[in-house]
């Protein structure tokens, strides 16, 4: 971790674990044992297929999975498990999330000034009502939203304004980090770009954060500054966006990249997609474990693949 | 046309809605043709008509929707005109069928995999008892089912989300159609359960010899598949064209914001070329190009009259005044002109 030592770390994961607990006692290890440090200011990408675990941590990281091993860091300090109030105050306000789809995360029943400063009523209790009324006003003018919305339904709303909406209810809390899942996998296309750019703006403006969880390496790309790519609960390599694009190690990596579609005939003809097969690994002498093979690019490999790594590329 | 290989051919199609009292014109005259054999992609967004039009070629429309002017021709017989599910029989399911986004809207929870495909092969193909059931088996092996036999015995439940897709396909091919619809077949899947379907589904029409039309928004599955692709705004085809010209010579204003706000051709750093508000209300009627009050560069003519389809060439047309020789001549935008040219150094 020599590399990121310099920059300030936000949040890191330290051997992180989730279980569920499924009907007739058995257990299922949703996560299994994830490592990675996100950066003050950076967009990093958690990219999976569904069942990977990757909004599960995502819901660690905010608090509502509980973590079984393992721990997550706030700034250096462990906010799984009991945590002292202050604490707990802090994580809430400054962790925020961004669910995926915009029809299914809004209160149908409440107004959207309601929907938009709810986080105030648990962490803001000093405030009057005028000045929670600006509050809700400036992050609706943020999101590109006209304040009079304000006294309005959820369905009287598009597919993007209600996203924005959702993200309107992050920022009023003045967060450092917000945990975008899907942001824009529900959108239409033409929405979609609204939406990334916002997000872009937000970013730049408030020195925010992200952590993005999606499924579309394509996006990802676009938008983040580090990539970890988990597949079924393990992470299983994390790199510099463009470094993972263009030495990607893991097989499965490889085969993620080789299935995304790309807007382009001539390319996308000759695309062939690699399946991924996990009995490819000879783990039989010697298990894998995380490793640094190029500087900054981490992956789940025994010392013979590494070794193979370091041919391929060296 | 009048072109005797075509398959299907629609013509100034009008589909209204009534709506508490109101008509939603979803349809606004939209003319199409499928020639026998290929992959027809319609391109567009929500409420942009794509499903609409498609569900009008089955007999699908909601009990509140109707075709109220311009025909629809398959192997030569009308179908605008056809109301009751009998007029439908014939067609629907046995000529013409169609796999939806969500397969479970295509499967009944309650009956084994099997017997459900039986029904299809009872209903369309005369088949019964062992071989109708043999016959299910055997296209559950075709669709990449694996111990077919065994699941034939199962249950919806009991499959993954793109094997049901899978399920779905083979129910859809059973009757060996003559056109087979996929409507956003594989967007609730995984990108590389993705590909394998859209494999599956090429695979089958190399050996059934049927006709595919695709209804996505992903442009990343259109040029995967496509060998034509046709844009839908509004309720209308804007712009067809074979995947190469929609691709890497899009005239229509609308195909260029469609494709430079994909983040894929977009510059990193850069913000994406966004198409800013939202598509028109189709209660109202629509003056001039339904695009023009998004696009920033609407000439005054846009907002006054219609544009007609353009001929770029015999197979490329787009609706559009840019393309009037009185027009201003345009660039398209930048990540249009850099995919263009990504092109022509690969074809050179």
């Amino acid at each position: 971790m020599s590399a990121v030592a310099a920059e300030e770390i936000l949040l890191e994961l330290r051997d992180l674990s989730i279980d569920f607990k499924l009907k007739g006692g058995e257990t299922l290890r949703a996560v299994k044992g994830a490592s990675f440090a996100i950066k003050k200011g950076e967009t990093f990408g958690l990219v999976g297929e569904s069942g990977s675990g990757k909004t599960t941590i995502g819901r660690a990281i905010v608090r509502i999975n509980e973590a079984s091993g393992g721990e997550i860091l706030w700034k250096g300090r462990r906010i799984t498990g009991r945590i002292d109030r202050e604490l707990d105050l802090e994580v809430v306000r400054k962790i925020q999330m961004i669910f995926q789809d915009p029809m299914a995360s809004l209160n149908e029943r409440a107004k959207v000034d309601y929907i938009v400063a709810e986080g105030l009523y648990n962490v803001r209790r000093d405030l009057g009502e005028a000045e929670r009324q600006a509050l809700v006003e400036k992050a609706l003018l943020e999101v590109g939203l006209l304040p009079e919305f304000a006294s309005r339904f959820p369905h009287e709303f598009s597919g993007g304004q209600r996203q924005r909406i959702g993200i309107a209810r992050a920022l009023i809390m003045e967060p450092e980090l917000v945990v975008c899942d899907e942001p824009i996998s529900a959108l239409d296309v033409s929405i979609r770009a609204q939406v990334l750019n916002l997000l872009s703006t937000l970013q730049r403006d408030k020195g925010l954060t992200y952590l993005f969880i999606a499924h579309d390496l394509s996006v990802v790309r676009f938008i983040t500054d580090r990539i970890a790519v988990i597949c079924k609960g393990d992470i299983v390599e994390l790199a510099e966006t463009e470094e993972l694009f263009a030495r990607p190690l893991h097989a499965y990596t490889r085969s993620l990249l080789s299935a995304i579609p790309v807007p382009d005939p001539r390319v996308e003809r000759a695309r062939v997609p690699i399946a991924y097969d996990p009995s490819l690994h000879d783990y039989s002498r010697q298990g894998p474990i995380w490793r640094e093979v190029f500087p900054g690019h981490y992956v789940l490999a025994n010392e013979a693949e590494a070794a193979g790594f370091g041919r391929e590329f060296g | 046309m009048g072109n005797e290989t075509n398959i299907l051919e629609v013509r100034d199609l009008v589909i209204r809605f009534s709506l508490r009292g109101r008509n939603l014109t979803a349809i606004r005259g939209a003319s199409l043709s499928l020639a026998e054999g290929e992959t027809l992609a319609i391109v567009g967004e929500s409420g942009s008509g794509k499903s609409v039009l498609v569900k009008s070629f089955i007999g699908m429309l909601d009990q509140n929707g109707r075709v109220d002017a311009g025909s629809i021709l398959f192997e030569g017989a009308e179908l605008a005109g056809r109301k009751t599910e009998e007029d439908w029989l014939p067609i629907r399911g046995r000529k013409i069928s169609m796999v939806f986004q969500d397969p479970m809207t295509s499967l009944n929870p309650l009956l084994k995999v099997g017997r459900q495909i039986e029904e299809v092969l009872e209903l369309h193909r005369g088949l019964s008892g062992k071989a109708a059931s043999l016959a299910a088996v055997e296209m559950l092996d075709r669709v990449g089912i694996i111990d077919p036999q065994r699941r034939a015995g199962q249950y919806p439940h009991e499959f993954s989300g793109g094997m049901r897709q899978r399920v779905v396909i083979a129910m859809a091919v059973a009757c060996q159609p003559r056109i087979l619809i996929c409507d956003e077949p594989t967007t609730a899947l995984d990108v590389t359960i993705q590909a394998q379907i859209l494999g599956l589904i090429k695979a089958l029409q190399r050996d059934f010899a049927f006709t595919t039309i695709y209804i996505t928004h992903d442009l990343g599955v259109v040029a995967n598949v496509a060998d034509r692709v046709a844009v839908m705004y509004a309720g209308k085809i804007v712009e067809t064209g074979t995947a190469e010209e929609v691709f890497y010579d899009p005239r229509h204003p609308y195909t260029w914001a469609l494709l430079s706000s994909l983040p894929q051709l977009g510059v990193k750093g850069h913000p994406l070329y966004s198409i800013s508000g939202t598509p028109p209300n189709l209660f109202r009627e629509i003056k001039g190009d339904a695009f023009a009050p998004r696009n920033p560069k609407a000439l005054k003519i846009d907002f006054e009259r219609e544009p007609p389809m353009f001929e770029v060439s015999p197979t490329h047309r787009a609706a559009t005044w840019l393309l009037d020789p009185r027009a201003p001549r345009l660039q398209p935008p930048e990540a249009i002109r850099a995919l263009r040219a990504k092109y022509l150094e690969a074809e050179a």
